[in-house]
């Protein structure tokens, strides 16, 4: 309860600072966004896009934690917290995607055209939903879990080939204010702030869906258990 | 491992190969219903195409999309086969579960291998403008993509025969994991038929033989816990 309250103010202030500081050429006072030359305006996206991109990926990696986990002690509360991890990661996923594809409308006349970055969250996304593929597939509770949890760890393992495989196909436009090939940050001070708080508020977000989703499960599981385990195998 | 246990280890994988093997001559599945199936895809490649013809990187892309599918149809059988016949529970009893993946993985190099050459010879006999310049990157790509595609085809197979929807799961679950493999052995197509010289696709062949081990490795150790029950 305390923490969702929090978080509800905590994130309505990122979102008021992050739209309504004004941009301009020379920032003055502490509050001022500097411009980015070639985003302007468009330059707020980052502090709702960069964040869902995050937690794309970090559902994925903590999916994959408690997937191994789970092959290590074959406790059914790994499962649930691994597919609930999947679960809200292919949320951010898609919420990525297509935040990323209408500022592409904007910034690159179109809304999508395989850039590296497009192919690698349209890659995670295929991820995302073969593995829920997969475990609707299979009806055995812990045959599911443990194929469902193989399966994330084959793609663990594959995922960091494409980093080395894209840039030899084509060369990215996505703008890199955060680390770029020069090693320069186009963000001002109270630009990181205000991003960086996105960013922190974001995590706690999806930490409260995660944690709620898994008591959720463990009730359902609980009461099916309760029920005559009709649904265990 | 003592010297006796890496024999005895070694022999039942090559029993477990055999077994494929004969069970295949005798049924002929992979070569009757698998060569069929490139004969149609290029038939519907070559109608598609009419009389133009596409530029040659446009054909190296399609060679694997035929050599991809032929995969997805295929390799999944190694455990599938195991499942619908029933004689899952029997082979958990015969072999270690090494040996198995092993021995299944030997089985499905060899029928990739085999599959892809012929889809290779078929596709560039009858698809005009497809050209290999640089025939040492071809066949090189050809091979390793060939290996590749089963190393990650086999543990995708185990995978789905123990799932409900076995055919459609399986591409479904191999590409993303297949992707980068795909789209590294496309450009070195691409490479070969441009007429590059054969150290420029160094580093795709970088990419496929640690692509290789990755995969192998990963599956072969998280094996058990699909195998055994």
């Amino acid at each position: 309860m305390g923490l969702r309250l929090l978080l509800g103010v905590w994130l309505s202030i990122v979102i008021i600072l992050g739209l309504a500081l004004p941009m301009v050429a020379q920032p003055q006072q502490w509050y001022d966004f500097p411009i980015i030359p070639g985003l302007e305006e468009k330059a707020r996206i980052l502090f709702f896009h960069v964040p869902t991109a995050w937690l794309a990926v970090l559902a994925f990696l903590s999916a994959l934690y408690y997937a191994v986990r789970y092959l290590r002690r074959k406790e059914h509360l790994d499962d649930i917290k691994s597919s609930a991890a999947a679960g809200i990661g292919l949320l951010f996923c898609l919420l990525a995607t297509l935040t990323g594809a209408i500022w592409a409308r904007f910034s690159w006349g179109t809304y999508w055209n395989w850039d590296p970055r497009q192919t690698s969250i349209f890659v995670l996304l295929l991820i995302y939903g073969a593995y829920f593929a997969l475990r609707s597939a299979v009806e055995n509770e812990e045959k599911r879990a443990s194929l469902s949890a193989v399966y994330a760890i084959l793609a663990g393992v594959t995922m960091p080939f494409f980093m080395f495989v894209m840039p030899r196909i084509l060369a990215s436009l996505h703008p890199e204010p955060l680390l770029n090939t020069e090693g320069k940050v186009h963000m001002n001070g109270a630009m990181l702030a205000v991003f960086l708080s996105s960013l922190a508020g974001f995590t706690g977000l999806y930490y409260w869906m995660w944690s709620l989703q898994v008591r959720s499960q463990k009730l359902l599981a609980h009461h099916e258990l309760a029920r005559g385990g009709h649904s265990r195998d | 491992m003592r010297r006796d246990d890496i024999l005895r280890w070694a022999r039942s994988v090559g029993a477990v190969f055999l077994k494929d093997w004969r069970s295949e001559l005798r049924t002929r599945y992979a070569i009757s219903a698998l060569g069929m199936f490139v004969i149609t895809t290029i038939a519907i490649i070559l109608f598609s195409l009419g009389s133009e013809s596409a530029p040659p990187d446009v054909l190296a892309g399609m060679l694997w999309v035929v050599i991809f599918f032929a995969a997805m149809s295929g390799l999944s059988r190694s455990f599938v086969s195991e499942e619908e016949r029933g004689t899952a529970m029997t082979l958990q009893l015969a072999a270690r579960g090494s040996a198995v993946f092993f021995g299944k993985l030997l089985f499905n190099l060899v029928l990739s291998l085999a599959l892809n050459t012929v889809t290779v010879l078929l596709y560039a006999a009858f698809v005009n403008g497809f050209v290999v310049r640089t025939a040492s990157i071809f066949v090189v790509t050809i091979a390793l993509g060939s290996v590749g595609l089963a190393g990650a085809a086999t543990i995708i197979a185990a995978i789905i025969a123990r799932a409900n929807t076995k055919g459609t799961l399986y591409p479904v679950l191999s590409f993303p994991i297949l992707l980068p493999l795909l789209l590294t052995v496309i450009n070195a197509t691409r490479l070969a038929s441009e007429g590059a010289f054969f150290s420029e696709a160094g580093g795709e062949f970088q990419l496929l033989i640690s692509y290789i081990v990755v995969v192998v490795t990963a599956s072969a150790t998280v094996f058990e816990y699909v195998w055994k029950d």
